[in-house]
């Protein structure tokens, strides 16, 4: 009895440590971030930081609008193109699909979602971005490179697609049939079903593969590092190089660690995107908890 | 009544468009990678390190560096994260914590999974450079580890989430202490969820570089102690996509990750489907 005892104790107590290191591990990241970052806003004001265009780190200007502009566009357009056709295939495939097709794409859209940003940032170089330098850019009367924020957001919906849709045909899965059945009685058509009732039955897991969907386009830096080019000034056209945030860090670290102020403003770029998802996931955690309450079925 | 049916009609069309576009741009990818892997996967390839070649010819050897390095990094790291993970996940549980704090708990996981890998590359970088290590094998384990706990925490979470609160109180009613019936019963049951949350974290982790980009460094020779930096594919990969004479080394990578990808996917619907027999319906 004693040892059960005294194992019982142990054990939870143990737990209760790696429970701890959350927490600790957030905070300490947080913390680390700011403190690093103070050496930067010691000598220039946050808003020169955040609005000022001109990133020249030699002349020790630090301007990232242009990075930010840069990093908006490319996960914008690339949310846009994935969310409306991710959200189309998964009503397709479950509801339109026949069973076998279904059967056979769900266990392919999940391997899809494990491959590696790697590996589609080395597809999208050697074949997205001649393609559009060849046909796309032209096709706008462009001249371009090819390494540009349209291919990487292009690259970038596409490795958003099977996130969504994966979590999309959970959700639309989860529905019980009886709501869909009531809607197709009184003579709704299937479209219909799915506009009325569908969306708006799974629409808070909607908002969380989106959600999700956004914080992996806007996160990625691989891929997108191999892509978009490296240029830090503010673009005339989406055919133009830029550079991301989080690329950003990953491009200039190794040239810019070796200067503590330099370093420091990369920090902040850490920081800056770490505040983004905090606060992008705080709010997605409040839409959810609301519509939650309301679409209770 | 036409509207509608046109209406109906003109979406199935969209759907079916979206849905050709999405296996088509996916299919691209998967048929590049395996037409370009295969044909430069040689056995040289995955049983050679690189080899100095002299500058201006094609770098001879092969990738084994990174085949092994891969491993050294993410299976250790995988085996640390679900260890310290499953405990989080257990503890979690409102036996032991009170539900408001294992949502804030959670909702930090949430963060930390959504955060780019990046920022643990840093964040383990300037711990290593503040205790004077340098990019090493170990460093590299300690930030997979770091990225992959929340995968596998919050994939374990939502399956222990499912197990009845009457097992648990059938436990207790036996007078198990709190603790036993989190390993023992609780445990059990989620235990085909607890896999699938291990072999997620272990195919996210393989794949990742920004976190071990700078933390594990780069080599070309295979590292014989945890102070070595050491390559890994997908950092083999970053490093040479852009030289047209890595390209096929890069590619075979590439080709190598697919595999480990698909194994593991295949892995985990094998065993989820094997070991959810045992479970209590």
């Amino acid at each position: 009895m004693n040892t059960r005892k005294l194992r019982d104790i142990i054990g939870t107590n143990l737990m209760r440590i790696v429970t701890l290191f959350i927490p600790l591990l957030f905070f300490f990241i947080l913390i680390l971030l700011i403190y690093k970052s103070t050496l930067v806003l010691g000598t220039h004001s946050i808003t020169d930081v955040l609005f000022s265009t001109i990133w020249n780190p030699d002349n020790g200007q630090f301007g990232l609008a242009a990075v930010i502009i840069d990093t908006i566009l490319v996960t914008g357009i690339a949310l846009i193109v994935a969310i409306p056709i991710s959200l189309l295939s998964a009503v397709y495939i479950v509801e339109y699909a026949p069973l076998r097709l279904r059967r056979t794409i769900r266990p392919f859209i999940d391997v899809l979602a494990g491959v590696p940003s790697v590996v589609y940032g080395l597809c999208a170089f050697l074949f997205l971005a001649p393609f559009v330098k060849n046909v796309v850019a032209p096709w706008f009367g462009i001249q371009s490179t090819g390494l540009c924020i349209f291919s990487a957001a292009i690259i970038l919906s596409i490795m958003v697609f099977p996130i969504i849709i994966s979590l999309c045909i959970e959700s639309f899965d989860a529905i019980p049939l009886s709501l869909k059945e009531a809607s197709l009685s009184i003579g709704a058509t299937k479209w219909e079903t799915v506009k009325k009732v569908v969306f708006r039955a799974s629409a808070p897991s909607i908002m969380a593969a989106v959600l999700l969907g956004f914080g992996r386009a806007f996160g990625e830096t691989i891929a997108v590092n191999m892509v978009i080019g490296g240029t830090i000034r503010l673009p005339s056209s989406v055919f133009n190089p830029g550079e991301t945030l989080a690329s950003l860090i990953a491009s200039k670290y190794g040239e810019l660690m070796s200067i503590p102020l330099h370093e420091s403003a990369l920090m902040l770029v850490a920081l800056i995107l770490f505040i983004a998802v905090l606060l992008f996931y705080f709010v997605g955690f409040l839409l959810l908890r609301r519509a939650k309450k309301r679409w209770n079925y | 009544m036409n509207k509608r049916i046109i209406e109906e009609n003109i979406f199935k069309i969209l759907m079916i468009a979206s849905v050709c576009i999405v296996l088509g741009s996916l299919m691209v990818i998967f048929g590049l990678v395996i037409v370009n892997g295969i044909s430069s996967l040689t056995i040289q390839m995955i049983t050679q390190t690189p080899a100095l070649a002299p500058p201006g010819s094609p770098p001879g050897g092969g990738i084994l560096n990174a085949i092994v390095g891969s491993l050294l990094l993410a299976l250790p790291a995988t085996g640390l994260a679900s260890l310290i993970g499953i405990g989080i996940a257990l503890f979690l549980q409102a036996d032991f914590l009170h539900p408001a704090l294992s949502n804030a708990i959670r909702f930090m996981l949430d963060v930390l999974w959504g955060i780019p890998s990046i920022i643990y590359g840093i964040f383990c970088l300037m711990i290593m450079i503040y205790i004077g290590m340098s990019s090493s094998l170990i460093v590299g384990i300690i930030a997979l580890t770091m990225l992959e706990i929340p995968i596998i925490t919050r994939c374990m979470d939502e399956s222990i989430k499912m197990v009845p609160i009457g097992l648990r109180e059938g436990s207790y009613s036996l007078g198990s202490t709190k603790f036993e019936t989190a390993i023992r019963v609780v445990r059990r049951q989620a235990f085909p969820g607890i896999l699938a949350g291990i072999l997620l974290g272990l195919g996210r982790g393989i794949g990742d570089a920004a976190s071990i980009l700078f933390t594990a460094g780069f080599s070309n020779r295979i590292p014989t102690s945890i102070f070595d930096s050491t390559a890994a594919l997908p950092t083999m990969i970053y490093n040479l996509y852009s030289t047209p004479l890595g390209q096929s080394k890069a590619f075979a990578a590439a080709f190598l990750l697919l595999i480990i990808v698909l194994v593991v996917s295949v892995l985990s619907r094998l065993l989820t489907r094997r070991f959810k027999k045992h479970i209590i319906k």
